[in-house]
């Protein structure tokens, strides 16, 4: 087989890999906006801030340190533990549910029933208050998560793909294992909707809110619900990217990048987030690697929301969403 | 009239009635300066189809939102099995169980008759979400009870065809059919129908007629309905209600509220001088 073949099945996997980490934020925000309605512009800032919160738990940083010794003066930073990162992982999570039960309890909660541009409003304050509450938290500095995941070539792959082509490919272990844990994710996600009472539930107020309540479905509950679900795939996603590429602010930028993938698989749709992520991942590394080189590079900064212009044009639903019909 | 403290009463076709369900006691409810409900007093016995009637705007709608918990009354106080029920969610009310329908239809559009009236078994369900999600031993046991019994609601109501189908595209007075049976899949001590013949043609009246009343006899279920069709109410109800600008103006077997004067005015209206 040519190099330059076997040169883009590389790409199209590394590609693939990649676009499981979009998929993974795309998610978060699939899935606050079925229940709720509600566009979550925090979604990326979550993801940091429960990267951040797991680094700081782990490493055993007192939170709120550089305040604490501005006011009182005092020299404190560490506690001095260094905890596993299974525990720090249930304290985080944790954490997200507090927060979750939070952001519900004092901002969405009053918001009910107001428009979806209000909503959105709220989410991009909370999205500005997070990350400055992470930053006065935990420090601005950038921090190297390690869970113990296995990092670096795959020695496997790599061999094996030499010995067929005469060509090794390499592929991270931290892609596969990313890969392997967001289908474990997505599996249990739709386990959850299909088959218990709180994602029937879920999937009631998703529909209709008064019917809910006359069924006895609590709303802020499944709210709560909701955001904390939000927040552990946002800590998922965190922690992949994290792994990655360091715990650093600008992983709410990441975000950004969910919106293109949202626009390709439709705001409400579990595997239309995957697909989508996973066509702009292939997607992005394909095209630079193809045209990247005709028109100078950088093609990944620009490439993922050209296609999610196309998409707004000819199919604004997105491969999988719901259709829009308007009736007169 | 009855009062409270019977023990409860046999209807014309032989019917016994029971004791006091639901209980209304002076229930006032302003929204601003607009008085919605005025001091109002009713009951509710077991066993019975009571309804509440009166023109548009007279509080019938309000009042079917106060006992469902929806709305929250200023003075009064609502008695449910002989004790006060304290202030309660919307939510909470339905899991004491009362169940309603809405006059505007709120169902689950996207989700299949089956799963709506599904969710009207949610609350009887004890398993945890981990059971569920592993779908062995209890929590399987457990779906397969609640499902006997949708699915003999399902049969009940003659729905069965229709089960598989997104609710999003039935006809209009199906859609009132699922949303009555997810309000008896939860087996409720007390129904609450709000106008559950509006916008029907003459056979759909019928068939939600003749529903209505196979429910209260073959389950027992006491109803309380609203209902702007005279003749439906006149022929289905055993004790009815009328409201008139907020204010009761007469309660008592259809017979009795057909000859009431105040009632005759306020349907007719009356000549003022």
């Amino acid at each position: 087989m040519p190099d330059q073949l076997l040169f883009g099945m590389e790409v199209f996997l590394n590609g693939l890999m990649a676009g499981v980490l979009y998929a993974l934020v795309a998610l978060g925000f699939v899935l606050i906006y079925k229940a709720s309605g509600i566009f979550n512009y925090a979604q990326g800032v979550m993801a940091l801030f429960a990267a951040l919160t797991l680094v700081g738990i782990m490493e055993g940083q007192v939170p709120f340190a550089h305040l604490i010794n501005a006011v009182f003066g005092t020299e404190v930073h560490h506690f001095g533990w260094h905890l596993p990162a299974l525990v720090g992982i249930i304290l985080t999570v944790g954490v997200m549910v507090v927060l979750a039960w939070l952001v519900n309890t004092l901002i969405m909660k009053h918001l009910v029933n107001q428009e979806p541009i209000i909503l959105f409003m709220a989410t991009i304050g909370l999205a500005y208050f997070m990350e400055g509450l992470g930053d006065l938290m935990w420090g601005a500095d950038i921090k190297k998560l390690d869970v113990g995941l296995p990092q670096g070539i795959n020695g496997v792959i790599d061999t094996v793909t030499y010995d067929i082509f005469g060509y090794g490919f390499f592929i991270d272990n931290l892609d596969i294992w990313a890969t392997v844990i967001a289908a474990i994710l997505v599996i249990a996600l739709m386990i959850f909707s299909q088959y218990t009472k709180q994602g029937r539930a879920l999937r009631a107020v998703a529909d209709d809110h008064q019917a809910a309540l006359s069924v006895g479905i609590s709303l802020n509950f499944i709210w709560v619900l909701v955001w904390s679900i939000a927040g552990f795939v946002a800590l998922v996603a965190g922690i992949m990217w994290g792994a990655k590429s360091g715990v650093q602010f600008s992983l709410s930028l990441i975000a950004l990048k969910a919106l293109p993938v949202l626009m390709l698989g439709g705001f409400t749709s579990i595997p239309g987030a995957i697909v989508g992520g996973l066509i702009i991942g292939v997607g992005e590394k394909l095209f630079e690697f193809a045209i990247g080189p005709m028109v100078g590079g950088a093609t990944e900064n620009w490439f993922a929301y050209v296609l999610a212009l196309l998409f707004l044009v000819f199919r604004p639903q997105g491969l999988f969403g719901e259709k829009i019909i308007e009736r007169v | 009239m009855l009062d409270a403290t019977q023990d409860g009463y046999t209807t014309a076709d032989g019917r016994k009635i029971g004791g006091v369900v639901m209980e209304m006691k002076n229930i006032t409810l302003r929204f601003g300066g607009v008085v919605a409900i005025k001091d109002i007093s009713f009951d509710i016995r077991e066993g019975e189809i009571r309804a509440i009637i009166g023109p548009n705007g007279a509080g019938k709608s309000s009042m079917l939102n106060v006992i469902s918990g929806f709305y929250v009354p200023q003075e009064g106080e609502v008695l449910y099995k002989g004790k006060p029920r304290p202030q309660m969610k919307p939510y909470q009310v339905a899991r004491q169980g009362i169940a309603r329908t809405f006059q505007n239809i709120a169902l689950f559009e996207g989700m299949t008759v089956l799963d709506n009236v599904m969710t009207g078994r949610l609350n009887k369900m004890k398993t945890n979400m981990f059971q569920q999600g592993l779908w062995k031993g209890a929590a399987e046991r457990e779906e397969v009870e609640n499902r006997e019994v949708v699915e003999k609601v399902i049969d009940f109501l003659e729905i069965q065809n229709i089960r598989k189908t997104p609710v999003a595209r039935l006809p209009y007075g199906l859609k009132k059919r699922v949303e009555l049976a997810r309000a008896l899949a939860a087996e409720p001590s007390l129904l609450l129908l709000d106008e559950p013949m509006a916008g029907m043609n003459v056979e759909e009246k019928e068939d939600m007629s003749r529903f209505i009343l196979d429910v209260n006899d073959e389950f027992g279920t006491t109803i309380a309905l609203i209902e702007h069709d005279m003749g439906v109410v006149m022929d289905l109800s055993d004790r009815v209600v009328v409201m008139d600008y907020g204010k009761k103006i007469g309660d008592g077997t259809p017979d009795e509220v057909r000859s009431n004067q105040d009632v005759i005015d306020a349907y007719l209206g009356v000549a003022h001088d």
